[in-house]
């Protein structure tokens, strides 16, 4: 018997094909089986170690700490786009037919003044521009430059209600096909990632509209965290004070999957 | 007689006496990385299979990694082989590197073979877990063997001698010819055993520290860590190549452990007691 073998559940076995989509498209959920039906006691064990990563990131790094920014001569000549890169929800591809002028970004949940902005609405305002390195959970990362509005700076004018705790994004993509409609795409992160000066939302990708693949018209930046967290197709903004009531209540489309809701390693 | 006997005062070492070798911190450190170091190859070989390919620089080379692991298709996608590539230079290494069989018996597209990951089946998300939690198991590891061993005391066990460095091509004939050191000379750790006992304990904290070169989060508060490896992604590779340099290690270790007495040397790593062999008179 092999170590493996002590705990881990009869695993479906994955088709070839299965696993270049998955690993291609990004969906390679069906072996996350210690996840979604009922976790051993093993995995639970193993998830300790997040909490752990956390805290002691979260007090080496300063709230303010800097995720490294480029040059321009550094950017990724092809920045290779991940997750869902076409999406083909009705709703999307309508608000994509139309350039997404008829598109208007919703904040709302446990805020002050709920809105609702529109592309032009989001480029009048201030903005922020940097040339980041984007890590991928799989392991490669390209170096892009990203402009767009301070997440801070939305929540500032919206203002949070004392009870708000975490901030989601709600997208627009469906990544995978689920009967309980879980498979659309949502992030949640907290307020120190929220609030950090590089946390934007971004409109402009290598000094052009942000492309469909990479998440037009809207995608979430949060620099010192791994390609997953940073939602793509945004739609609506809410704040909220816990993320157990969202899908299937890990914070996150891959979080739900398996995945760290820390990303920051 | 032999060079080793001459430089001995074999008349004063009584026959074939235990002695105490290993202190039961040095013992208990020792399996426990041992264990953790298996974990953390097999799901660090499960993490690279997400992403089976190497660049220097700080963002991926797409086109031209300095190695990869890829498989062959025909013509309706499926496998034919797996290829391995150096530097350019392609090697069929069907079977086992880029391509090999699951348990169904049909080639499925995988850098390194199931048998070698942890989980075996692609899932990146358990394999993060495992390595994960491993390699706090594996730093709360070497903090206690720094912490208690790191002392001058046992650095100088390892840390070889100018006469050591002298003796070193007497040590690879020796070795060659496995003739294994006798009497007092084995209360101590030959040239090469002390040199690749210091490389292994340099290089764990490396490999630590490119291992956290690869956390956005780390790199924030500590750009520095960037500039040491040239960039997350030759960190990446870093953090590869030291783990290759740790399993040649091992290998060579346990060769070593069988032809030099393995019953001996498991008794002096479990109870800490080991026989020393007497020189022939």
């Amino acid at each position: 018997m092999t170590g493996e073998g002590v705990i881990r559940p009869a695993a479906p076995r994955l088709s070839r094909r299965k696993l270049l989509i998955g690993l291609g498209v990004g969906a390679a959920t069906a072996p996350l089986a210690g996840c979604d039906a009922g976790s051993p006691a093993a995995l639970k064990v193993l998830e300790k170690a997040e909490a752990l990563t956390k805290a002691v990131q979260r007090a080496l790094v300063p709230r303010t700490a800097l995720a490294v920014e480029y040059p321009r001569a550094a950017i990724t000549p092809t920045f290779k786009p991940n997750g869902s890169i076409d999406p083909e929800d009705a709703e999307y591809v309508a608000l994509k037919q139309n350039n997404f002028t008829d598109w208007k970004l919703e904040v709302g949940g446990l805020v002050e003044r709920p809105m609702k902005l529109s592309l032009a609405n989001l480029r009048a305002l201030p903005s922020r521009s940097q040339i980041t390195r984007h890590d991928c959970v799989e392991g490669w990362s390209c170096i892009g430059q990203w402009k767009g509005v301070q997440l801070s700076a939305i929540l500032a004018s919206a203002g949070l209600k004392p009870q708000a705790r975490y901030i989601a994004f709600f997208c627009a993509d469906t990544l995978e096909q689920t009967t309980d409609n879980t498979g659309r795409y949502y992030e949640t992160i907290d307020f120190i990632d929220a609030f950090h000066p590089q946390t934007i939302l971004a409109y402009e990708m290598n000094f052009a509209p942000l492309s469909v693949g990479h998440g037009a018209p809207l995608r979430l930046r949060v620099e010192r965290q791994l390609g997953y967290k940073m939602a793509k197709y945004i739609m609506r903004i809410e704040a909220i004070d816990g993320f157990s009531g969202i899908a299937r209540g890990r914070g996150g489309f891959w979080e739900d999957r398996g995945y760290e809701w820390y990303g920051g390693i | 007689m032999t060079s080793v006997t001459t430089a001995l005062p074999a008349r004063d070492a009584p026959t074939g006496r235990v002695v105490f070798r290993h202190s039961l911190v040095v013992r208990i450190c020792h399996w426990i990385n041992a264990g953790c170091f298996v974990v953390l190859l097999m799901s660090g070989l499960e993490i690279f299979n997400a992403d089976p390919a190497l660049t220097w620089g700080p963002a991926t080379n797409f086109d031209h990694p300095f190695f990869s692991l890829s498989a062959t298709e025909n013509d309706n996608g499926d496998p034919t082989g797996g290829v391995t590539t150096i530097f350019g230079h392609a090697f069929n290494t069907t079977g086992f590197l880029g391509a090999s069989r699951g348990d169904d018996g049909e080639l499925d597209e995988r850098g390194f073979p199931s048998w070698a990951t942890l989980p075996s089946y692609q899932d990146l998300a358990m394999g993060r877990r495992w390595h994960f939690f491993f390699a706090w198991i594996l730093v709360i590891n070497g903090l206690v063997y720094f912490a208690y061993l790191g002392g001058r005391l046992h650095i100088r066990d390892l840390w070889p001698s100018l006469a050591d460095i002298k003796a070193i091509p007497r040590a690879i004939v020796d070795h060659a010819r496995l003739r294994f050191p006798k009497g007092d000379e084995a209360l101590h750790y030959n040239v090469l055993q002390k040199l690749a006992y210091l490389s292994v304990v340099i290089a764990f904290p490396i490999l630590i520290l490119a291992g956290l070169t690869m956390s956005p989060a780390m790199d924030s508060a500590f750009p520095w860590l960037l500039t040491l490896f040239g960039g997350r992604q030759a960190a990446r590779a870093a953090h590869f190549l030291l783990a290759t340099y740790l399993v040649l290690f091992v290998v060579v270790h346990l060769v070593m452990v069988v032809l030099s007495g393995p019953i001996n040397n498991m008794r002096s790593m479990i109870t800490g007691r080991y026989r020393i062999n007497e020189v022939e008179r």
